[in-house]
């Protein structure tokens, strides 16, 4: 149920803190590049985890929403369904 | 505009924090047993945190005149200490009659592992077999939306629980819709950095509603911010919504969970709409 805001209004407040958090990542990326090459043991690690914040900025980018629900999705643990066999636990469904 | 803040573990925050709660017009804090920080060393440790929570911090809240509730457990953290864990939920009925204690909680999962489960389940065990309602934590970070599921799968796989007597806190926008299609409540956290903010929980009120639906600040020992719920109200009404829902999502839903619970005992504020300075 949103309140009765247009979209003007709502860009009208949000474009400055929107602003600010893209400036935000966009230096910190900046800082990753100035770091230096990782070091060979974690390297992967380091790959990984760009290739996961790069699948994420790619989100905001497009047009459907619930932008937040899968970036969210990008940076979460699988769920197996079949967990509780895997535990040897006895499934209670 | 007077508040409950539903989670948050004042036993890690110092008197001035309840001056501050109190001037900002929080009038009950629901405090659920936590992780410490470090991992306690024997049951008696618990049982001593058990006092603290039941006797101690219920008289601290009273002199700024917020009431102190509290609930039982051992955390998800320390629960993968299985021995321990059943040492301490043996010991949780002593305590479960006392003025203030309204269930078992917070228990959950931390890293979703099977010791982890386990102790779940004999909290939820124990929680169905004396009526107590349940308060849950769902993971961080990268574990949330896995352990989550895992916990849903727990919850729905016994049916001595009552659905509407079991909050699932700290959900996100991952994990709030299937919280809320099995029926239980939702508890949204307004954390800095690793959980949700402000602007993120009017969000979800906006899209899901504020039917079985709670915000709470779990301000503790770490990064968090205890007057958080208050941020919730003012971009609520930086939004334009109504007083009425405003309060219903801040006063009238903790109400509503809590009163379930037997040891549940509230004198609501003599002057609702005062606003205290």
């Amino acid at each position: 149920m949103p309140a009765d805001r247009t979209q003007q209004q709502v860009l009208l407040r949000e474009y400055l803190p929107i602003r600010a958090k893209i400036l935000e990542i966009a230096a910190a990326l900046d800082r990753m590049d100035r770091a230096g090459q990782p070091l060979a043991e974690g390297a992967q690690e380091v790959d990984q985890t760009r290739a996961q914040l790069q699948q994420a900025l790619a989100v905001l980018q497009q047009a459907e929403p619930s932008r937040a629900e899968r970036v969210q999705q990008i940076f979460s643990l699988p769920y197996d369904a079949h967990w509780q066999e895997a535990f040897g636990m006895t499934c209670q469904c | 505009m007077v508040y409950i803040d539903p989670h948050i573990h004042m036993v890690s925050r110092t008197t001035d924090d309840y001056e501050t709660l109190a001037r900002m017009g929080c009038v009950a804090v629901s405090e659920p047993a936590f992780w410490a920080g470090y991992d306690r060393g024997s049951a008696l440790g618990f049982r001593d945190y058990f006092e603290q929570l039941t006797a101690f911090e219920p008289q601290r809240a009273a002199q700024y005149h917020i009431q102190h509730y509290t609930w039982l457990c051992i955390n998800a953290k320390e629960a993968e200490n299985v021995a321990l864990s059943r040492e301490v939920i043996a010991m949780i009925p002593e305590f479960l009659d006392r003025p203030g204690v309204l269930g078992i909680g917070e228990i959950g999962l931390n890293k979703n592992t099977r010791n982890e489960a386990t102790v779940f389940l004999e909290h939820l065990d124990l929680a169905a077999r004396t009526g107590q309602q349940v308060l849950i934590h769902t993971p961080h970070l990268q574990d949330k939306y896995q352990g989550t599921r895992m916990i849903l799968d727990m919850l729905t796989g016994d049916r001595r629980l009552k659905r509407h007597r079991v909050l699932v806190d700290h959900v996100e926008e991952h994990t709030i819709r299937a919280v809320l299609e099995a029926g239980f409540w939702a508890g949204m956290t307004l954390y800095p950095v690793s959980k949700c903010t402000p602007e993120r929980a009017v969000d979800m009120v906006e899209m899901y509603g504020p039917e079985r639906l709670l915000v709470n600040s779990a301000g503790d020992w770490g990064p968090s911010k205890p007057t958080a719920v208050p941020d919730f109200i003012m971009e609520m009404r930086h939004r334009g919504h109504d007083e009425r829902l405003i309060r219903r999502m801040v006063y009238e839903n903790p109400l509503e969970f809590f009163r379930q619970s037997r040891q549940f005992v509230f004198t609501p504020p003599e002057a609702f709409e005062t606003t205290r300075v």
